[in-house]
């Protein structure tokens, strides 16, 4: 089946974007600002020869001149951390501040865990969630090579999540990059789509419909809750902010990142969405040559 | 990993005085030692508290929460004290090491390669024996790279199997 075929509607150029899928993604890391900053790291890439060029819109992410990245020194040193250039957006987009409460909900296994971390100057009350047991160990040991200190790792389903094991009842932020159909990780999983099925969406729909609702719920009011996939289908993308619009108090919000993106679609297949789910965004893969992605940032209701 | 020893995290005391756990260190005696033995400044942990999950593994966490708490995690895993010896853990040197004044062994390139590998090697060190902060120069500073085992001559390389590179 030709999964990514019904998504020709939503592209502009479809066969850059079919060409873009193709092709497998430039080796990106990201500077750990925790234990280096981002002049040290790429004097250390210099030191043993390896070539770097910094992403336009984020100096600290890095596109290096090798395919294996794990064995530099920076990297051994905990100064680096493989990943994709799309998956550093949610948390520019939710943009913690240090000293916040922040929730990521679907935390495994912790690239945007330790990149709010270090975006918080690792102060402040990090919760990073996943409901699989097998996940934590990945994501505990990504943190702990990074050097993360501000951080609590919990083992829970993100859709009734509870606070109580710690002293406070709301978070000033979360992030939920939900578990998804993963549609948009083809250049580097080129098996990712053999799964794919309209009842897997609905599946995994209602599954990221209650996190989201749990994060709007557990943020306080006026915080900030980022909603991300990394794959194409409104089913688990606009749909889904469509029902947590009706579902809870919340508004979507506009936000930059300085990629080109297009907006988030208001119909799909019959269906029409609340026209605020304009203000997401889509990342294609051959926008910016990157993985597939989408991101919404949504404002808690006063 | 160390997956099986429960989930259970327990602050440790702030001093002696305060201990229920008999045995158990306190806060006082954990910033003492990484000042005794590394010279790393005790204000290095001021905004930190410590948490024992199991007996004698000991984890740093920036701010403060309940205690007891059941989490998967709570901080940095920075040290073991249920050996004759205080073993500090290497993402703990790698964090927190870059100020430390003694019991550093400073390596060049090749037998700091040595070291990421695994291995064990013959080094120049006359001072103490024991757990040690290995580092080499990289990028105009001394990089804490992890914890060697000084002992008769040798120095055991402490870098866990998963964290060693093939350099």
């Amino acid at each position: 089946m030709d999964v990514l075929a019904r998504y020709e509607p939503l592209v502009d150029d479809y066969g850059a974007f079919r060409a873009a899928c193709e092709r497998p993604l430039p080796t990106v890391v990201r500077v750990n600002t925790i234990e280096a900053d981002v002049g040290r790291a790429t004097d250390a890439l210099d030191e043993e020869g390896v070539g770097w060029e910094p992403r336009a819109w984020h100096p600290g992410l890095l596109e290096l001149g090798t395919d294996s990245p794990g064995n530099t020194w920076p990297y051994f040193l905990g100064w680096l951390h493989g990943q994709e250039e799309v998956s550093a957006i949610p948390p520019v987009v939710l943009d913690p501040a240090p000293g916040d409460r922040v929730w990521d909900a679907c935390a495994a296994p912790g690239s945007k865990t330790t990149q709010l971390a270090a975006m918080m100057d690792d102060r402040g009350f990090l919760v990073a969630t996943d409901d699989t047991l097998g996940r934590l160990a990945p994501l505990r040991s990504n943190a702990e090579r990074l050097g993360v200190t501000n951080l609590a790792v919990t083992h829970a389903d993100a859709r009734n999540f509870s606070l109580a094991a710690f002293e406070f009842d709301t978070f000033d932020a979360a992030l939920v990059d939900a578990p998804c159909s993963g549609e948009g990780t083809i250049r580097k999983n080129p098996a990712a789509l053999d799964g794919w099925s309209e009842s897997f969406l609905a599946g995994v729909a209602g599954v990221q419909k209650g996190i989201l609702r749990r994060a709007v719920q557990a943020t306080r009011p006026g915080g900030t809750v980022v909603y991300s996939t990394c794959t194409f289908a409104p089913e688990e993308n606009e749909a889904v902010l469509d029902f947590v619009l009706d579902a809870e108090g919340c508004r979507i919000v506009d936000f930059e990142v300085p990629l080109e993106s297009t907006p988030g679609v208001t119909e799909w297949q019959g269906e029409t969405f609340d026209p605020s789910v304009e203000r997401a965004r889509r990342f294609w893969p051959h926008h910016n040559d990157t993985g597939g992605f989408f991101c919404a940032k949504l404002e808690v209701a006063g | 990993m160390t997956e099986n020893v429960g989930t259970r995290f327990d602050r440790l005391p702030a001093t002696p005085d305060e201990r229920e756990v008999e045995g158990r260190p306190t806060r006082e005696s954990v910033v003492a030692w990484w000042d005794d033995r590394f010279g790393i400044p005790p204000e290095t942990f001021d905004e930190y508290t410590f948490w024992e999950r199991g007996a004698g593994k000991v984890w740093a966490f920036r701010g403060d929460a309940p205690s007891p708490i059941e989490v998967q995690g709570l901080g940095l895993f920075v040290l073991r004290t249920d050996g004759e010896h205080w073993k500090p853990t290497t993402n703990a040197v790698q964090r927190f090491g870059a100020t430390a004044t003694r019991n550093v062994v400073v390596l060049d390139e090749e037998a700091a390669a040595t070291f990421v590998r695994g291995g064990d090697q013959a080094v120049d060190w006359d001072g103490d024996w024991g757990y040690l902060i290995v580092a080499r120069e990289l990028a105009g500073d001394v990089a804490p790279l992890g914890v060697g085992l000084f002992i008769r001559g040798e120095l055991r390389s402490q870098v866990p199997k998963g964290r060693r590179i093939d350099r």
